[in-house]
């Protein structure tokens, strides 16, 4: 990882800066998953996570020069979209049900 | 060879195709056309193994041999068996026997079960059997023998159980069976033997099991010769009724009495001497092996007439009959004589075929009554029945000129040969045949008739379709045996001359071989020509089954109250010992069974099974999946956050670990 007083010196943005953004994003977003007890929170953090890896596929896709990367993105976006609001739906009706949104509250799917 | 041995595979193959025809089409066929298949084809095998047995005899002597290649069955590295049939002087005359009678017996058949419910079925068995005895018959290597031989085992299991609604039947066919098994199991391994002795040693590709590479190569064989021919010889007590082994024949009396004509007495049952006939060039070389076959084979002839002179079923007599006349063949292949032995397969397969289907044909008129004490006075009922078993009863006998006259006085003459010992005893059981089948025949068809009146009423002689071959066989149970007219009676003794070439490999092949011959036939060759002691001895014989015969019409006809007060006599315990044929199934059941059966309850079914295979295997394995279980649900405990916590943790440490692995 370059040192920040070289990062001053050179504002060349480059592959490392990407992944290291990247990789901030994606443990800030599992950290959220696993302590977070509020449903939307954690839904947010995959959200995160998801985004984070979207803009790894884009880093590696300029540096590699191959669309494909950039493919991958739509991809995930249109997932990641579909999953929201399939998920926030779920969501919503155990809200409906359970008057909470604390996910320790919901272990039905342990029996 | 020629185009024309093509014929063998079809004299094998027609009785497959009627059993198939009858087997799967029998319920939707008439009785008339099943009998038509069923008899049809054995008869157009019978015609075609007559064709086959006069192209044999165009051949010279020295060349007699017919050999039908079908296909290669197992070619597995050095073991080659084929599928291949071979018709030489030994096979033909039992390939004639087997259509023969077979056909002779498959039209009784048509008139004895007549309107039984299983006709069909009866009917596919019985060519069935045909078939398989074909395969005995002809095949050309021991390993389609030994097929041959299971399936007359199969076939013998099913048509003893054949009216299996009484669980006596269906009880007597599993006896034959697994008493059969054992014995079959000796045979496997002597099998075995052998191809262990030859593998290797002969030639690359060759046809190891063939008689005739078996024979060629006798020198490999010499050292295991006793082992192989005494294995072998275990099966040949199962399959034909020897001491130790013969307990299952009697019961097999539970088939239809047809059944017991034509596989209980005239062909399956003479599947071992026809294997050791076969097998001739191994017994030439093992004098052990031979003094076995022939000391069982005459104690089995004597032990076996014994207890025929108190049984009180027609059918039980003629089976311990059977076992008796089985024990004499032995007694001939035992002294090295095996044409003797088949010649007395073949008189024997004529007049005990036709004491079967007369008794069969008075078992009929007496309406399934099978006790000769409630018989008596038939010979006015049904005069064709008793004539024809007169004449079977003076062949079994031994008397002048009927058949067997000729082979069992050469059996006995050449025991004499061998040891006076052998003779005695087969001398003795010889008086003894005549005793118990002059009681039978005065019990059944002399004095007062004992029947209740209701059955006397509807005595009458079978149909046509009965007395026929009852009539036929009659007539070869006189003349069957005069293919073997002794020379020192003015006769050629042709059956001598046909088998002969079949037996003589002995002096051709092998030191071991020459030398053991000439030990068996050594007395053969000296005393050979002693007309005196052929004549003696032949008096001797016929005066004693005269004796034998006299004594027991004059016991059971003018004296009926002898036998009781001979028991009394003797109080009672050797008859009581005669009439439960020695014990011998109590004394199995003693030692062999009941052992086994306590065994497999308390050890085998409750230790080893429900302890082990049940207890420890299959619910232990469920047990400890179960468990697996248990402690596995505690890390499902529903909360979502775990998981996630639970799924980060296990991808860190795998991309640790790929990381240090493949970068370090």
């Amino acid at each position: 990882m370059p040192d920040l007083q070289s990062l001053g010196d050179n504002l060349q943005v480059g592959l490392e800066h990407y992944l290291t953004l990247s990789v901030m994003l994606f443990s800030i977003g599992t950290l959220g998953v696993i302590f977070r007890r509020n449903v939307l929170v954690m839904f947010m953090s995959v959200e995160l996570m998801l985004t984070s890896v979207n803009i790894s596929l884009v880093a590696f896709s300029r540096y590699l020069d191959d669309l494909n990367g950039h493919v991958l993105v739509l991809f995930v976006l249109a997932v990641a979209a579909a999953e929201a609001g399939v998920g926030l739906a779920i969501l919503v009706e155990i809200f409906k049900k359970r008057d909470t949104v604390d996910v320790d509250e919901f272990r039905q799917l342990m029996e | 060879m020629h185009e024309s041995t093509e014929i063998l595979r079809w004299i094998v193959a027609l009785p497959l195709i009627g059993a198939a025809l009858n087997g799967f089409l029998n319920r939707r066929l008439p009785e008339a056309v099943v009998s038509a298949i069923g008899i049809g084809s054995v008869a157009v095998s019978f015609g075609l193994a007559l064709k086959a047995f006069f192209l044999l005899r165009a051949l010279p002597a020295e060349g007699r041999i017919l050999h039908d290649f079908v296909y290669q069955w197992i070619p597995v590295g050095d073991l080659q068996v084929d599928v291949g049939f071979t018709l030489d002087p030994l096979s033909g005359a039992m390939l004639l026997l087997v259509t023969g009678v077979g056909l002779l017996i498959h039209i009784y058949s048509s008139g004895y079960m007549h309107s039984d419910g299983g006709f069909g079925r009866y009917f596919a068995y019985l060519n069935l059997f045909v078939f398989s005895m074909l395969i005995l018959i002809t095949a050309d290597n021991l390993l389609l023998l030994f097929v041959g031989w299971e399936g007359v085992g199969l076939c013998s299991y099913l048509l003893i159980g054949f009216w299996f609604h009484e669980i006596a039947n269906s009880a007597a066919g599993k006896k034959a069976f697994i008493v059969n098994r054992i014995g079959d199991f000796g045979f496997l391994i002597g099998i075995f033997v052998i191809v262990r002795a030859l593998m290797g040693h002969v030639d690359e590709g060759a046809n190891i099991l063939a008689f005739s590479t078996m024979a060629e190569h006798a020198d490999l064989l010499a050292p295991v010769a006793t082992l192989a021919g005494l294995l072998l010889f275990v099966g040949a007590t199962g399959k034909s009724a020897q001491i130790p082994l013969f307990v299952w024949l009697p019961d097999a009396m539970a088939g239809p009495t047809p059944v017991s004509a034509l596989i209980h007495a005239a062909t399956m049952v003479t599947a071992g001497v026809y294997m050791m006939a076969r097998m001739s060039f191994l017994y030439d070389l093992t004098p052990v092996a031979l003094s076995v076959v022939a000391v069982v084979g005459a104690l089995t002839a004597l032990f076996a007439a014994t207890i025929g002179l108190a049984q009180t079923d027609i059918k039980k007599v003629l089976a311990y009959s059977t076992v008796s006349q089985l024990g004499y063949m032995f007694l001939a292949c035992g002294v090295g004589a095996y044409g003797v032995g088949i010649f007395h397969v073949l008189t024997h397969a004529f007049f005990k075929a036709l004491l079967f289907l007369g008794a069969g044909s008075v078992i009929h008129g007496m309406h399934h009554e099978q006790d000769m004490r409630q018989m008596g006075g038939l010979r006015k009922y049904m005069p064709l029945t008793f004539m024809t078993m007169m004449a079977a009863t003076l062949a079994i006998a031994g008397i002048f000129p009927f058949a067997g006259f000729f082979s069992k006085d050469e059996i006995l003459y050449k025991a004499w040969l061998q040891s006076p010992a052998l003779w005695l005893v087969g001398f003795l059981a010889a008086g003894l045949t005549a005793f118990y089948m002059a009681r039978l025949m005065a019990m059944t068809f002399f004095g007062e008739c004992r029947a209740p009146d209701e059955t006397k009423r509807h005595l009458h002689e079978s149909p046509w379709s009965m007395v026929g071959p009852l009539v036929v066989l009659g007539i070869l149970s006189l003349v069957g045996g005069w293919m073997g007219w002794p020379e020192f009676l003015g006769g050629s003794n042709a059956i001598h001359h046909w088998f002969a070439p079949v037996f003589e490999h002995g002096a051709a092949h092998g030191v071991a071989a020459t030398e053991v011959v000439h030990l068996v036939e050594g007395g053969a060759a000296e005393g050979g020509h002693s007309v005196a002691l052929e004549w003696t001895l032949a008096f001797l014989s016929l005066g004693w089954a005269a004796l034998g015969l006299f004594g027991g019409f004059f016991v059971y006809l003018k004296r009926p109250d002898l036998p009781g007060r001979a028991q009394q006599w003797v109080s009672g315990i050797p008859h009581r010992l005669i009439e439960n044929k020695y014990f011998v199934d109590e004394i199995y059941d003693a030692v062999i069974v009941w052992p086994i059966h306590r065994l497999s309850e308390t050890f085998l079914w409750r230790v080893v099974d429900a302890g082990i295979i049940d207890g420890l295997m299959v619910n232990g394995v469920g047990r400890f999946v179960g468990l697996v279980g248990q402690l596995l649900r505690l890390v499902q405990n529903g909360l979502l956050r775990w998981y996630a916590y639970s799924f980060a943790t296990g991808v860190l440490v795998i991309v640790i670990y790929v990381a240090r692995h493949y970068t370090g």
